[in-house]
């Protein structure tokens, strides 16, 4: 006991004194966050509209005016003329003055008010089809809503009216999608990458033979390696959990005991990658790249944080099973956003404890596989 | 346990090691005294790495029997590792450690306890002059006192043996003295002396040598033995005598 401690303690001195990976280690989380949460969103805000108003009478401007108090939107470019239009917009677009246009025919106003139906364009520039579709999303609510306004209850004999309701997440925040996964990746960043690579360093630096011959057990050595980054690993989860909750209101609704004891699941099985990684490689480069892409790119591609597996081929979403940080995402959002217990999900922590244990026993085979 | 074994540390007995059909190591038998400082030699890829591993318990011999200390390399590897100390030919400290906390670890795994450690490292740190580096980082001191080091710290838990594997490449030549004054001192204190080395003046230090050539034991004597017995006026005429006649490149 006394001399895993004299190791533990040696892994310690390792970590704080090396500078860059202690920066990396804190500094990457923070920024992850800080980005995700002010500057990277999906949320689409005063996005530039160009508007021709060929109509340009009184409910045609109440439509432009309706328009352009919304916070979605903001006007840059309004034409109120009788030209033809199409060359105008092209221009627009193409100086990129604006990402979507609305364009308001000649005899808007009359047509609604003798014919009960009229019609307006909307284009926007789909070279980006996120934000397209985004738009004339935006677009169109805000037209309905002018009409809305404008007939009252009173003109239909009858009519049905959504009403929406978005649950757990009313305000659409881009946070609740993101901050379990940064969280996913952060573990298994500072787990995979920085224990192989602090494996594979004594590898490299001649260190390991000495320790192999020492009568220290060889698979302490490997585990008193993990212990520091494990420590450092929940040290980083409580800094992206404060700063989540309290900086971006993310909201935490369910057990913070179980949350730590499925985030301890996944740092288990990235602790048990990447001694599995030092055992087969003998470089610390190859080792990072491995954990990168071996670990990283699963974990961005196919938690489903940043691109819906739903819209994923179907092999893909086979596949997408096999990566640890799927389910410790889908847990994630649980706990925190819905405030479920663990009734609701037993299954996915099933497979995480599944998974746990499977890489736990395949790098320990492999290590006495090594040492013979 | 028999006279014999108590005299010899290490005793081997056709020793083999083998990887598919190439023989690493063929059938090598010698023994080492106790107190001994005993000079394994031969060129690049002769065997030596492979021979020293076996007797350390980092591997397991494919054939043939060896003892060190009296413990069996097959079956009693952890009581093996436990008396032995070992230096590698590539520096071995942690360079992000002070020479302090390299002591102290090193002496934490070989299960020594704390107040021993520090008393024998204010002994340790007066003999090598580092007291005044003792918080400075390993990393930041010359080669030669990180070598000096480096052994102080493979017999620093006292063992009966201590495997040195090539370990003054890369030393200047008064250096590569003063670290010999050590291994004389460790002998002196009753440590048997195991030590691979390319100097053919070092192997002139040893009580006795070995030549290994081709994974097998050509010549086994002390260096003035060898040299009447070759009829040569010094160890790097005896030593090239031999390996002219191997049949493996070295690496």
């Amino acid at each position: 006991m006394n001399q895993f401690l004299t190791f533990v303690q040696k892994e310690f001195y390792h970590v704080f004194r090396d500078k860059k990976s202690l920066l990396m280690l804190f500094g990457v989380p923070i920024a992850q966050i800080l980005l995700f949460g002010f500057a990277l969103t999906n949320e689409i805000k005063n996005s530039s509209i160009a508007i021709f108003d060929f109509s340009n009478d009184e409910i045609s401007r109440q439509l432009v005016q309706k328009i352009s108090e919304s916070s979605y939107f903001e006007v840059t470019n309004l034409t109120i003329s009788t030209n033809t239009p199409e060359l105008d917009i092209e221009q627009v677009f193409k100086k990129q003055a604006a990402k979507i246009a609305l364009v308001i025919p000649r005899n808007f106003g009359h047509e609604l008010m003798h014919q009960n139906k009229a019609q307006v364009q909307v284009i926007a520039d789909a070279s980006d089809p996120n934000t397209a579709n985004t738009l004339v999303l935006y677009a169109s609510n805000s037209i309905m809503d002018f009409q809305k306004e404008r007939t009252g209850i009173s003109r239909f004999p009858y009519q049905i009216t959504t009403e929406m309701r978005m649950l757990y997440n009313p305000e659409l925040k881009g946070a609740t999608n993101f901050v379990p996964g940064v969280m996913a990746l952060v573990l298994s960043l500072i787990c995979v990458l920085m224990t192989s690579v602090s494996i594979v360093r004594e590898k490299e630096n001649g260190t390991m033979e000495i320790l192999l011959v020492s009568p220290f057990n060889p698979l302490m050595v490997v585990i008193s390696k993990a212990v520091p980054y494990f420590f450092l690993s929940l040290v980083n989860l409580t800094m992206i959990l404060i700063l989540s909750v309290y900086l971006l209101d993310m909201p935490m609704n369910g057990s913070i005991f179980l949350l730590y004891f499925e985030s301890t699941l996944l740092i288990l099985t990235a602790l048990s990658m990447g001694l599995l990684i030092s055992n087969v490689t003998a470089s610390q480069q190859l080792a990072m790249m491995i954990s990168l892409m071996g670990m990283l790119l699963p974990t961005l591609l196919f938690s489903g944080f940043m691109f819906p597996l739903e819209n994923m081929p179907e092999a893909l979403q086979v596949f997408a099973n096999i990566v640890p940080a799927k389910w410790y995402y889908i847990i994630v959002k649980n706990i925190m956003i819905k405030g479920l217990g663990i009734t609701a999900i037993w299954k996915e922590t099933l497979i995480l404890i599944g998974m746990t244990s499977f890489f736990t026993f395949l790098s320990i085979k492999k290590f006495n596989v090594r040492l013979t | 346990m028999k006279k014999s074994d108590i005299q010899s540390i290490i005793r081997t007995n056709n020793l083999t090691k083998q990887f598919g059909d190439f023989y690493a190591v063929h059938n090598i038998t010698f023994d080492v005294k106790v107190g001994e400082i005993f000079g394994f030699l031969g060129a690049n890829g002769a065997g030596k790495t492979t021979a020293m591993r076996m007797l350390c318990g980092l591997s397991i011999p494919s054939l043939g029997e060896a003892k060190i200390a009296g413990f069996d390399v097959y079956k009693q590897t952890e009581e093996i590792k436990k008396n032995i100390g070992y230096m590698s030919q590539k520096f071995s400290l942690y360079e992000d450690l002070t020479v302090s906390e390299n002591i102290e670890f090193f002496g934490g795994i070989y299960g020594m306890k704390r107040s021993v450690i520090t008393q024998k490292r204010a002994e340790l740190l007066q003999k090598l002059g580092l007291t005044s580096e003792k918080n400075s980082l390993v990393g930041s001191l010359p080669l030669g006192w990180k070598q000096k080091l480096s052994f102080s710290v493979a017999i620093f838990h006292q063992p009966a043996i201590v495997f040195l594997d090539e370990p003054t490449g890369g030393v200047d030549p008064i250096t590569r003295r003063q670290f010999w004054d050590l291994i004389y001192d460790a002998s002196d204190n009753g440590i048997t002396v195991f030590v691979t080395t390319h100097y053919m003046d070092e192997a002139e230090y040893c009580n006795r040598v070995s030549m290994m050539v081709d994974g097998e034991i050509k010549a086994l004597d002390s260096p003035a033995a060898l040299k009447r017995t070759y009829n040569a006026a010094s160890m790097d005429e005896v030593f090239y005598g031999l390996a002219r006649s191997a049949k493996r490149s070295g690496d």
